[in-house]
């Protein structure tokens, strides 16, 4: 009603037409931008619904049509069980679940002693006072812009030659967790937030009698804890991603679910050079998709403060 | 005698986490320097021998897989990361103009963020596929839709075909987080600006490049070194696309960190050069370091002198 009295009286004017005229072009652009972010909108999500609709669809659909179509003729969920069960002569006879354990075993150990660590190198770094503090800090600033490709080669020297490499054991494990236990990026994070908690409450602790590590726990792992529970995400979500590193130094019956995602997948029924068995790589791809939807889902807060100061995933 | 007991205390904190860094940080950044310039290094024993020169240098740049994963690299990089950061600055600005749907929008943009570079890389792959014999296997989305014939990312792919889905994969990848950084920074740019623009009837195209672009452009320049620094290590999504599930890459479609890691595969030396096939490693590993640094040196003398605070 109003914007309709605003219009009449806005027509009394001399410039009419030219209000007009910028009114349709107003609502021109407006279009404009909607076409464009239902495209560019559409051009994100296509990846997704793929994935899914390829996932759904009956081997027997896969393996004897010429075109691949845009709904599964035939919902197939078994896809995700037959997945979960399929396991190779190449992948030493573990399947999913295997695969599965070996992350969440390296994920648990890499991620408490990895946080520790952090904790425990902010905390020395952001409050104790002791010689060498500003050329060990001005170190690490200083490699956190190397490439890790840099230390791949020599590392892989080192696991070796400690033995780790392809073993049948815990050595597969030490390797692809050891190496990357200890993150710059995640101690310079805990730092600056260690930073801020003001110097009077370590002060006031020590009157009360509280020592530095009671000081650590009670007052400034607490105080930190956001940043604390972005570290633990990033480094879950760092192993759950992790494929180069642990797929060259693992034993087969230690990789992680990432190379079971690059499984072959191929039909059974087929010998060697079978043909791709599409529903079953994409069922694959879905169940490594879904727990870092989820992830995002619950702990978005914390994963976009990590990531934006980082400019890195995981 | 206090200050040593307080040293002490900060050593014990630092102890474990600094022996770990020496060992796996510190100590093979150095070691990977030497490695490359002592041609005879053995991997297995852990002996650098006595040859001490360019030579693994030499025989890196004249590798063609290596020029070839060069050339790989510089076109992810200068093609992906330039396209990405002008589709995000329109997607960003086009989201903040918008009052209806506009949460919608932004959840559907945000939804690729937090994935798995190789799950989605190998959607892509499918989305693209192509049957080597017609009926074999069904051909993928893109040849179905397009009524087409092609091999886009299998063994026969020309160069054009495969490099554009890499890249096409590359853009998606980056494009939510540049949206959601640019999203942010739209959104602390004081309405004051907008409103004297409004008053002097600025048309909207002027206003983008005249008060949006040069506010948003301390973190373009931001967003285009880290990317720029990211994009120089490209490797998973080439994987996931371009190769064979289970299968590593082709020669031809190595990237820089590719070649590295083909060479770590490898024992013992060259036998046509008799250069170690870890110095050769190594000394890719350096040069990709250095194309960085100087990358990143440009970038931030560039934005000194182009960004406006």
């Amino acid at each position: 009603m109003t914007a309709q009295q605003n219009i009449k009286i806005k027509a009394d004017y001399k410039e009419n037409k030219k209000l007009v005229a910028q009114k349709t072009a107003s609502i021109v652009s407006k279009t404009g931008i909607y076409i464009f972010l239902i495209i560019m909108a559409f051009i994100v999500l296509v990846p997704f619904y793929w994935m899914l609709n390829v996932s759904f669809q009956s081997t027997e659909e896969v393996l004897n049509s010429t075109n691949m179509s845009l709904f599964p003729k035939e919902f197939s969920p078994q896809n995700y069980v037959s997945v979960f069960e399929y396991s190779s002569s190449q992948t030493g006879g573990i399947n999913f679940m295997g695969y599965l354990t070996n992350t969440l075993i390296v994920a648990v150990f890499s991620t408490i002693l990895g946080t520790l660590f952090s904790i425990f190198v902010a905390f020395a770094l952001a409050r104790l006072n002791f010689k060498g503090r500003e050329i060990i800090f001005t170190a690490l600033l200083a490699t956190m812009m190397i490439p890790g490709e840099m230390m791949v080669i020599s590392n892989f020297v080192t696991v070796s030659r400690l033995g780790w490499v392809n073993q049948d054991g815990v050595g597969s494990y030490l390797a692809m967790i050891v190496p990357f236990l200890v993150s710059i990026f995640h101690i310079y994070l805990l730092r600056q937030t260690f930073k801020q908690i003001p110097n009077e409450l370590y002060y006031a602790a020590k009157v009360d009698g509280c020592g530095d590590f009671k000081y650590l726990w009670s007052v400034m792992v607490p105080m930190a804890q956001s940043s604390i529970i972005t570290i633990v995400i990033l480094k879950l979500m760092g192993t759950w991603n992790a494929y180069i590193w642990p797929n060259l130094v693992a034993n087969e019956k230690y990789k992680l679910v990432t190379t079971w995602l690059r499984s072959s997948f191929t039909d059974p029924n087929a010998g060697a050079d079978g043909r791709t068995l599409f529903n079953l790589q994409m069922a694959a791809t879905v169940t490594v998709t879904v727990p870092l939807l989820l992830l995002f889902v619950f702990f978005r807060k914390y994963i976009m403060s990590g990531v934006s100061r980082s400019g890195v995933k995981g | 005698m206090l200050d040593y007991k307080k040293d002490r205390i900060a050593w014990l904190y630092l102890a474990i986490p600094l022996f770990l860094l020496i060992v796996f940080t510190f100590y093979p950044l150095v070691k990977t320097v030497l490695i490359s310039l002592f041609t005879q290094y053995n991997s297995l024993t852990d002996d650098f021998g006595k040859f001490f020169d360019l030579m693994a240098y030499q025989h890196v740049l004249g590798d063609r897989f290596f020029l070839g994963a060069l050339g790989n690299t510089m076109i992810i990089v200068f093609v992906s990361v330039p396209i990405s950061t002008i589709l995000a600055i329109l997607i960003a600005v086009a989201l903040n103009s918008i009052k209806p749907l506009q949460k919608v929008f932004q959840t559907i943009f945000f939804i690729p963020y937090v994935t798995n570079t190789l799950a989605i890389g190998m959607v892509f792959s499918v989305m693209f596929t192509h049957s080597s014999v017609q009926g074999l296997l069904p051909e993928g989305l893109v040849n179905t839709i397009f009524n087409l014939n092609l091999d886009w990312v299998g063994e026969s792919a020309p160069f054009e075909r495969w490099m554009f889905v890499v890249l096409l994969y590359n853009i998606w990848n980056a494009l939510p987080f540049k949206i959601l950084v640019f999203i942010g920074g739209l959104q602390s740019i004081s309405k004051q600006y907008y409103d004297a623009a409004k008053i002097d009837a600025a048309p909207k195209n002027r206003v983008l490049t005249k008060i949006t672009i040069p506010l948003l452009s301390p973190l373009i320049s931001y967003i285009v070194i880290t990317s720029f620094i990211g994009s120089f290590k490209t490797y998973e999504s080439v994987l996931a696309v371009a190769a064979k599930p289970g299968k590593s890459l082709d020669f031809d479609r190595l990237t820089v960190v590719a070649y590295v890691y083909d060479k770590i595969d490898k024992i013992g030396m060259d036998e046509i050069n008799f250069v170690s096939h870890y110095s050769k490693a190594a000394a890719a590993a350096v040069i990709l370091f250095a194309i960085i640094l100087i990358f990143t040196v440009v970038n931030l003398y560039v934005s000194k002198k182009r960004v406006h605070y």
